[in-house]
């Protein structure tokens, strides 16, 4: 079946229906990572949003229970060059394309996604919209994707009741982590350290969180603009002035910093992709990281009172870490737990650790 | 950290002759690193034998030695240049181990020369097994299980502990010479005894065999202070057990899941890490498919085929990062070139999916084993980019130049569906093709892949392929399967053929639908940044990247040049040397260069060579693709070999004007009938001869003008299907072979003069010639000019021959409408000058004979070909004067890699490299050749077999006498015997193949024989006595001369030859 993507700038991309058969209007970004759709599908950071994978090869090994790093993919729609009709892999339990019919994630095929990528890195994220009807005017369907704006996508993805997740092997501490829309690979990485996790929705009392004498907070990745989310961030001060170490990547980390009086603005395309470089500025160098995310901690506005700037991209220079003066505190704009991407950096979960032990800077 | 300011005076080790497993990526890892070394405002001594390399170029290095790559040269131009530092990891297994041994032999530390990137320790740890064994076990990584032996004895007691089939790896060679599967006790005395006798350490492994595992390589780089990345995953789509080498290889991984992939990934990085390695490495690993188990199989950690693959595959220019991590620089500190603003400390990431196919020489060598194992077969490779996997599949098929256009093998179609299942199991370089019929007779995916171990996701892609076969096999030709099928990289020519039209019906049918290719740019980063590289690649994509820049100066003309393919016997690194030296000649004249080729291994697919690089299959049709997006000026075919000569006539027809010598110039060439009608009007003699289609016409031809006659096909290169036949039966016997492959083109015989063969090249204005030297071949007519020592200047030619040479080559210039270059080979028979064959084009001898004379004549010729004239050019015309240098050139063979080809020489070419000797006499110059090649010489006291055929025996009673009077044993078979006898030579007689131990063969194995004399009878026939000599010899590492003359010239070196008097020649100073 024919499908249309339409864009908020007025181009037109023509492919074929992918997943299941609806109009989605969404926000399109673009990922550049050549394995793990089904971790970028299931990560909650993309709620509201559409993925374009840049890599034009996709399924090729197929779908299976244990790389979900959520309940379900939160992508609103899939955009694929070449979506493969079977999947093959040891652990494969079923083709990607059932999979998006399974949970209702529009997509299509068949399309130029570099000139789809190219689009977006020189004109910017924008708004956009795909139908798999046959007759539709495109300026009706420009009001639509006009109209639209990622909005209040923590309350949706956050979850609803506290969840305890045992530690691996003996509990030597025990870990609040706040769920903004978490990623399981985070748990499992505290697990394996031996942390029991206890996840909390994300508009939970930071005064819940202290009275439960936690060993340390870790403040998740998650969807959407942080500036929209004030409850959090003024519960988050709170926190943030008791003495509870504090671990925060992406959302959280960019949360903390608004906490701080820090600004954040949102980025022309983003970083999305597998291969981003940070330098980390006290040792002088460099890993590859994990990243996803459109909005960013502005670098000017970050208070030398407060927190110092740890790491930085290595190619444009934005703000990728945060060393708070408060002691036990870190946070990093890119994604340790990776799942997908590099591992390189999974040693902040040891840095954590050590903190919560009371051994660490 | 910046540059190491007390790094002023590199030295770098080039790694020799073109052989298997050691190709022309070293030449473009060696380029690129001089580069950016010189660019650093460093000096760099240069040492290669190789004098086919762009890396040898006065351009490239400041001080260049051709010499040959052992100790005691090496130590010579250390003693004489005196470099502070020696970067190792750039020329091969060849270059590291050289390094490894002038550090443990306490030369560099003699010298004061430090090691510059990774530490003699880490190499060490790396190359050894034991070593390597170790640290991995210590890092906790995976290998697998394994030994290490030093005696065949050892191998049994291991092998029989851990489970047959083992595999057997020697320690430090290259391509896994001497490896192999062994499947019992016996296949393992026999793999052992040969690995133990070519590794340089008498060392194999020997490891349980997981041949079915998914092979996954990656090339990560570290810098001193210890950042870390990954350049390229490979995912091979012959599982564990055929050498990477010899398996096709995709581009990044398909089939591994984002946890097994960064499974691997951390492995790879985990190991460079603890190994500190600084530069870049190469880890290969195995993957079992039904679990995350995983072994680590190797490391490499110096560029590699790998590495340029990988280099080619992202864009990411490995070598040249090396290089500046050597000098001191981190990651954060070298330019990305591609984006100009990104840094070298990032991972590429593509957008499209990348293909290599090996390409195996079995075409030229059709008796060898096509049996694909752990020892490296192929000579060279393609590569292709696509958008879909199938794409890239279909286009690295067409860029081979096989008679294969896809998936489809002609003949396997005529095979019952018994023998495809039979032949599944078969491990060979057609397998693919008998996957894919599999697919077409139906037999299930599921069932191919238990027997092939082919991951499923590959075979499904074939199936995909042999699905849209059948489509277009129905007629089915709407626009949604067109654009589909051109998606899939169907040629148009082949979708023509499937449902019954032409090439140009199906062109205007996709064109009237608008599906027309479109351009895509390699830019490192999946378009993430903008990016200026000028490296394109075909899809059929909406959106066209190869568009001229606004602004784009438009009165530089247009170029286009096409390069020559995958290396291969008979069209190797020299024609890249040519194409390459093109590129820069049009660039200084203000052309827009653009360059199409598809061999990752070579300079000229650097996309810092050319103003616009297009990495596409050379046919016709992707060729206009190229040609209606840059409406070119001019094209420039006769730098490409027969690539790019090939292509003349469809450029024409496409109206692209062919710069230099015309297509039609090209034709009168290669056509028999205007050939000798030119010959005649130029009153040049040659042999008579005839031409002929058929074996009856051969036999008839050859009859008339007489015994012994040169039979061969006509458009042919390297003198493949060429013979000399002596009776009737031989022609019926070569006609049945040459008949194998289709001849479009008529069979040519001619009488075959044994006489003193001479080779020019020359270019040619349109009316002047200038020919930079007369090369003499030592071998007499008979031997394939290829394969025959060369000798510049010539010895034996007297002034007269040289005028009626300058003649007949200006003649024949004018007379086929030569603007550019020509080359043509004599004989000089009975003290006439015969013309053997003529070719307008670049020759394998440019690139030395431009080396030793200093003309720079590719660059000449380019200028030739846009107008200018020679007599403004400053090098004058007609013959150059010689210098007062002689320069030998050497063939190199890869037959250890080969079994079961015949290593004697004959009229068909089978060498696959050379080395340059260069010296103030003939004799040093020969001396310095020969231990160039690693040619051993008997010594006084040593042994040497002799045993040759009739003709030849009275000839050999000299350098018989000779042998013996150096105090040489002289052992020979009966007849020989009686012969030396007769003439009261000395010799002991040793029993033949056929008779009872101890015979030759034995005699051969046992170690005591220095040297072999042994030409071959006639024939194609791998049962006679003489093949088995003449393999005993190469599997026994003995040297063989299959020539007479070869002998001779042997004989020379020894009795004239002065070691202590070598000296290295800076070429620079020439």
């Amino acid at each position: 079946m024919k499908a249309t993507l339409i864009l908020e700038n007025g181009d037109v991309f023509t492919g074929r229906s992918i997943g299941a058969v609806a109009d989605r209007v969404c926000e399109m970004v673009f990922n550049t990572s050549m394995t793990g759709y089904q971790e970028i599908l299931t990560d909650p950071s993309y709620a509201g949003q559409g993925i374009v994978m840049s890599y034009p090869l996709i399924g090729n090994y197929g779908v299976n229970d244990e790389d979900n790093e959520s309940e379900r993919p939160w992508a609103q729609a899939f955009i694929v060059r070449h979506l493969a009709r079977r999947g093959s892999n040891f652990r494969c339990q079923g083709d990607l394309d059932a999979y998006l019919k399974q949970y209702h994630i529009t997509g299509i095929e068949g399309v130029d996604t570099r000139a789809l990528t190219r689009i977006l890195r020189s004109q910017g994220t924008m708004n956009g919209m795909i139908t798999c009807a046959e007759d539709f005017s495109v300026e009706t369907c420009l009001e639509k994707i006009r109209a639209y704006r990622v909005q209040d996508t923590v309350r949706q993805v956050t979850c609803h009741a506290p969840c305890v997740y045992p530690a691996d092997g003996q509990q030597k501490l025990r870990v609040a982590l706040m769920d903004y829309g978490f990623k399981k690979n985070m748990v499992r990485g505290l697990q394996k350290r031996g942390c029991e996790v206890t996840v909390f929705p994300a508009y939970t009392p930071a005064q819940t969180i202290l009275d439960g004498k936690f060993d340390g907070v870790m403040l998740s990745n998650g969807p959407g603009d942080p500036a929209e989310n004030v409850e959090i961030i003024a519960e988050l001060k709170t926190l943030y002035d008791s003495d509870i170490p504090i671990f925060a990547v992406c959302l959280g980390h960019q949360l903390l910093a608004l906490a701080n009086g820090c600004k954040t603005h949102k980025m022309t395309f983003g970083h999305r992709g597998a291969n981003h470089p940070v330098k980390e500025l006290a040792s002088g160098r460099c890993f590859i990281t994990s990243q996803n995310h459109g909005y960013v901690v502005t670098p000017e506005s970050v208070d030398p009172a407060v927190a110092k700037i740890s790491y930085v991209n290595v190619n444009e220079g934005s703000v990728e870490g945060l060393e708070y003066v408060r002691p036990n505190c870190f946070t990093v704009q890119f994604h340790p737990e990776a799942a997908p991407g590099p591992q390189d950096t999974a040693t902040l979960f040891d840095h954590f650790v050590q903190m919560m032990k009371g051994g660490a800077r | 950290m910046p540059k190491n300011p007390s790094i002023q005076k590199v030295l770098v080790l080039g790694s020799g002759p073109i052989v298997i497993g050691q190709a022309a990526e070293f030449d473009y890892a060696g380029t690129q690193a001089c580069r950016a070394l010189k660019e650093e405002g460093v000096e760099v001594v240069l040492v290669n034998s190789n004098p086919a390399t762009i890396m040898t170029d006065k351009d490239i290095a400041d001080h260049v030695y051709i010499e040959p790559l052992n100790i005691a040269t090496i130590t010579q131009v250390i003693a004489m240049e005196r470099p502070d530092s020696i970067l190792p990891t750039l020329g091969g297994q060849t270059g590291l181990n050289l390094a490894m041994s002038l550090h443990e032999e306490g030369i560099l530390e003699q010298y004061g020369v430090r090691l510059l990137g990774t530490s003699p320790e880490s190499i060490h740890k790396a190359e050894d097994r034991q070593g390597f064994k170790d640290a991995m076990e210590e890092l906790g990584q995976p290998c697998v299980v394994s030994d290490v032996v030093e005696n065949v004895e050892d191998a049994v007691t291991f092998a029989g502990s851990i489970g047959y089939p083992v595999i057997v790896r020697p320690a430090y060679t290259l391509g896994g010479s001497g490896g192999g599967i062994a499947y019992d006790e016996m296949g393992l005395r026999e793999i052992a005894d040969r690995g133990i006798h070519l590794s340089r350490v008498g060392q194999v492994l020997i490891e349980r065999c997981i041949a079915g595992w998914k092979e996954i390589e990656f090339e990560v780089m570290r810098d001193s202070v210890g950042n870390v990345i990954q350049i390229c995953s490979m995912e091979n789509i012959d599982p564990v057990g055929v050498h990477t080498g010899d398996s096709i290889v995709v581009a990044p991984t398909q089939t591994l899941a984002n946890r097994e992939y960064q499974m691997l990934r951390s492995a790879s990085l985990d190991i460079i890490s603890a190994l500190k390695i600084e530069g870049g490495c190469n880890v290969q690993l195995a993957m079992n498919p039904e679990s995350f188990e995983y072994a680590v199989i190797e490391v490499n950690p110096r560029v590699s085929r790998s590495s340029a693959l990988a280099s080619k595959a992202t864009g990411y220019p490995i070598a040249k990062v090396a290089a500046k991590i050597a000098l001191g620089y981190t990651l954060d500190e070298i330019p990305n070139a591609v984006t100009g603003k990104t840094t070298a400390c990032f991972e590429p990431t593509v957008d499209y999916c990348v293909l290599k196919i090996p390409r195996l020489p079995f075409d030229k060598f059709t008796t060898a084993s096509r049996t694909l194992g752990t020892q490296m077969k192929a000579t060279g490779e393609v590569m292709a980019i696509s958008s879909s996997f199938e794409g890239a599949l279909m286009k690295a098929i067409r860029s081979l130049e096989l008679p294969v256009k896809s998936l489809r093998m002609a003949g396997l179609d005529e095979l019952y569906t018994e023998e495809i299942e039979e032949r599944l199991s078969r491990v060979d370089d057609q397998r693919l093709f008998v996957v894919s019929e599999a697919l077409r007779r139906g037999i299930s995916p599921e069932t191919i892949n238990k027997i092939t171990k082919m991951d499923l996701w590959f075979l499904d892609r074939f199936a995909n392929i042999v699905e849209m076969e059948n489509r277009l096999g129905q007629g089915t030709l709407d626009a949604d399967t067109l654009r589909t099928a051109k998606e899939m990289g169907f040629a148009d020519e082949w979708i023509g053929y499937l449902s019954g039209k032409t090439r140009k019906e199906i062109k205007a049918l996709r064109e009237s639908c608008g599906i027309i290719p479109s351009f895509k740019m390699v830019d490192t980063c999946a378009a993430e940044f903008e990016a200026q590289t000028p490296y394109y690649y075909s899809t059929f994509d909406a959106e066209n990247e190869a568009l001229d820049k606004p602004g784009r100066d438009s009165s530089r003309r247009k170029v286009l040049v096409l390069g020559s393919g995958p290396i291969r016997i008979g069209q190797g690194i020299e024609f890249d040397y040519c194409s390459v030296h093109s590129v820069w000649a049009l660039q200084r004249m203000g052309c827009e260069a653009i360059i199409i080729n598809n061999n990752p291994e070579t300079v000229s697919t650097d996309f810092d060579v050319a103003d616009k690089l297009y990495f596409e299959p050379l046919t016709a049709e992707d060729v206009e693709a190229i040609v209606e997006q840059e409406k070119p000026w001019g094209a420039v075919v006769q730098f490409g070999g027969q690539t790019a000569i090939k292509l003349a006539q469809a450029l024409t027809d496409m109206g692209v004007p062919i710069l230099g010598t015309s297509s039609d110039g090209v034709d009168a060439a290669e056509d028999r009938e205007r050939f000798d009608e030119i010959l005649n009007r130029c009153q040049i003699p040659r042999a008579a001869g005839r031409t002929v289609y058929t074996a009856e016409q051969a036999v008839a031809a050859a009859n008339e003008v007489g015994y012994p006659v040169l039979v061969r096909p006509s458009y042919v290169l390297g003198g493949q299907g060429m013979e000399i036949a002596y009776h009737d039966r031989n022609i019926e016997d070569f006609m049945r072979i040459i008949n194998r492959t289709v001849q479009e083109h008529p069979i040519l015989v001619d009488k075959y003069l044994m006489g003193r063969e001479l080779e020019v090249d020359g270019v040619f204005d349109g009316e002047d010639i200038l020919i930079p030297g007369i090369m003499e071949h030592i071998e007499r007519a008979g031997v394939h000019s290829g394969d025959s020592i060369s000798v510049y200047p010539s010895i034996h030619v007297e002034e007269k021959h040289k005028e009626i040479i300058l003649r007949y080559t200006r003649d024949l210039a004018k007379a086929l409408g030569v603007i550019g270059l020509i080359n043509i080979q004599f004989i000089l028979y009975n003290d006439e000058v015969y013309v053997i064959e003529v070719n307008p084009r670049s020759s394998r001898t440019i690139p030395y004979i431009s080396k030793v004379t200093g003309v720079p004549i590719i660059d000449l010729a380019t200028r030739v070909m846009l107008g200018e004239k020679l007599k403004d050019m400053g090098y004058g015309v007609d013959i150059y004067p010689e210098g007062s240098l002689y320069a030998v050139k050497m063939p190199v063979f890869s037959f250890e890699k080969l079994t079961d080809v015949d290593t004697g020489l004959g009229p068909e070419m089978k060498s696959t490299g050379e080395v340059l000797g260069l010296a103030e006499s003939f004799p040093q110059a020969l001396l310095k050749s020969f231990k160039g090649a690693n040619m051993k010489l008997p010594k006084p006291g040593g042994r040497v077999i002799i045993t040759v055929k009739d003709e030849d025996k009275a000839e050999i009673v000299g350098i018989a006498r000779a042998l013996a009077d150096m105090d040489i044993e002289i052992l020979a078979t009966a007849g020989t015997a009686d012969t030396l006898e007769a003439a009261d030579v000395a010799c002991s007689r040793v029993a033949r193949v056929s008779e009872a131990s101890p015979n030759i063969l034995d005699m051969l194995s046992s170690g005591s024989v220095d040297l072999v004399i042994n030409t071959p009878t006639h024939g194609r026939k791998n049962d006679t006595d003489g093949f088995k000599i003449r393999r005993s010899a190469v599997e026994h590492s003995v040297g063989c001369c299959t020539a007479i003359d070869t002998a001779r010239a042997m004989l020379t070196v020894r009795t004239q030859g002065r070691s202590a008097d070598l000296r290295p020649i800076d070429i620079t100073t020439i």
